[in-house]
């Protein structure tokens, strides 16, 4: 997706690979698993440095999980990278058969709504002063934030081909650059 | 001042089950390790050490193999212990064709249902039809005629078969293999000679198609069958799997914890083999295993599916 919007896509999954980037997606996945390994192989702490000085990065589901400063319902010493003032509850809406799309009003993105797909997804129980929310599903569960260059969505806007958030990112991306 | 508006468009589109939730989902779980756990502890090792997610089961297939008998569904207590025990997602096995066992399932809120060869199969002409169901499906293939007819079925996953409960991974190369090559093939066949594939490949013509202009499966690819080392797992990963399951090959061997941890960064830096190196190291015995070659074809798992 990011290639088809004109990004040098590519994929970082070591230190020295997190230097030649201005900006990163942390896709989604099982958030335990990407903080175990992020440990193990050392990308963890530049990671943090990374974020602390002001790297964009833009984390869906799972991603949005590692970007929160505090996870509800880890499991046993799970971390995650931070950056983003908020609690994200892990799998908020139970198993897979709980799994869902449906369309949210996103004026920051623009004034068609996007269709969603949430899938074992988690939501955001709780923002802090700086963070803002850019959708809520129908109950007003906040799905979507923004803090500073951090953005994270608890959906997966790659799965319905809609370019509209990865661009919200990329031009910020860009305008770092 | 947007709310009522949200409010409607919501409520009135919101989907579940739908294609691309059960495929999406198997999306997520691509690059990652899924392992056979038997009781609520082996679920916590396999949490702990990295696993993208559990098949729950009550013998693994090397006992299956050893103890004889009918293979069913596992005991349900079992499974909803597992599910108690870890966050990551829980899969369970139904024989081939037995949609009551499926129905059971997913009454209990696993996150995949496995319709495998692993168990003995209860219709020997009819696989399920996945389509009505709200939790999705994976299925074995040994080769791509095989997957096309899972996936017009409705199975939002496909794991090569390999030969289970082995620790012989040759089965499981080749099936990968078959497949990949297969799909390789028919990208590169022109328009009109498609119709035939599909008539060779006993699948229809409107995924078969698909492939050929894709050059690749609609739905993940995982492999699965006789894994037991790291090596093997990284081997599979660079022939073009998506993921590895790994079912006696962990709670057989010396080791469990050390084993899966050690078959989960392999699958992650699958093509750097100083990393896969450094997981080989120290890991205790590996399962003793069964050559494949040694098992008489009616006892061969990976013949059934049709």
């Amino acid at each position: 997706m990011l290639k088809s919007l004109g990004a040098d896509a590519r994929a970082v999954r070591r230190p020295e690979e997190l230097a030649l980037v201005g900006g990163l997606v942390i896709p989604g996945g099982e958030s335990s698993v990407i903080d175990k390994l992020s440990r193990i192989f050392g990308l963890a702490e530049p990671l943090k440095s990374a974020i602390r000085a002001g790297l964009p990065v833009y984390g869906t589901c799972a991603g949005l999980i590692m970007l929160a400063d505090r996870v509800l319902d880890a499991i046993a010493g799970q971390q995650s990278l931070g950056g983003l003032d908020i609690s994200v509850r892990r799998n908020a809406f139970g198993s897979q058969l709980d799994s869902f799309e449906t369309n949210l009003d996103i004026p920051a993105v623009g004034v068609t709504p996007m269709h969603a797909v949430f899938i074992r997804a988690p939501v955001v129980e709780q923002i802090g002063a700086g963070v803002t929310p850019l959708a809520t599903l129908a109950d007003g569960r906040v799905v979507a934030v923004e803090q500073g260059n951090l953005l994270g969505t608890a959906f997966h806007p790659e799965m319905t081909g809609d370019t509209r958030f990865h661009q919200y990112f990329l031009d910020r991306v860009r305008s770092m650059a | 001042m947007n709310d009522i508006t949200t409010i409607e468009n919501s409520s009135s589109t919101e989907n579940f089950g739908s294609s691309r939730v059960k495929r999406g989902f198997a999306d997520m779980l691509k690059g990652g390790v899924i392992m056979d756990v038997v009781t609520a502890k082996q679920a916590r090792i396999a949490e702990d050490s990295g696993a993208v997610a559990v098949m729950a089961l009550e013998r693994v297939p090397a006992d299956i193999r050893a103890q004889g008998g009918v293979a069913r569904m596992s005991d349900l207590d079992l499974i909803e212990s597992i599910i108690a025990e870890v966050s990551i997602p829980v899969m369970a096995k139904t024989r081939i064709g037995h949609f009551v066992e499926a129905q059971i399932l997913q009454t209990l809120k696993v996150d995949y249902i496995d319709e495998s060869e692993v168990l003995s199969p209860a219709d020997y002409a009819n696989h399920i039809d996945k389509w009505p169901f709200t939790v999705p499906f994976i299925c074995g293939a040994t080769n791509l005629g095989e997957a096309l007819r899972r996936i017009n079925e409705g199975a939002a996953m496909i794991r090569s078969k390999g030969e289970a409960g082995t620790g012989d991974v040759s089965e499981a190369t080749k099936h990968i293999r078959t497949i990949t090559s297969e799909i390789r093939a028919l990208a590169a066949k022109s328009h009109d000679e498609l119709y035939v594939s599909a008539k060779e490949l006993q699948a229809p013509y409107e995924l078969v198609l698909e492939i050929a202009r894709t050059g690749k499966l609609p739905v993940v690819l995982f492999t699965a069958g006789g894994v037991a080392t790291p090596a093997d797992a990284a081997m599979l990963m660079q022939l073009g799997a998506d993921g590895v399951f790994v079912g006696s090959g962990v709670f057989k061997s010396g080791n469990p914890e050390a084993r899966a941890a050690a078959i989960v960064k392999a699958t992650t830096f699958y093509d750097d083999p100083f990393v896969v190196a450094s997981a080989c190291r120290g890991l205790g015995e590996a399962m003793v295993g069964i050559n494949v070659s040694d098992l008489p074809a009616p006892h061969r798992l990976s013949e059934r599916g049709w």
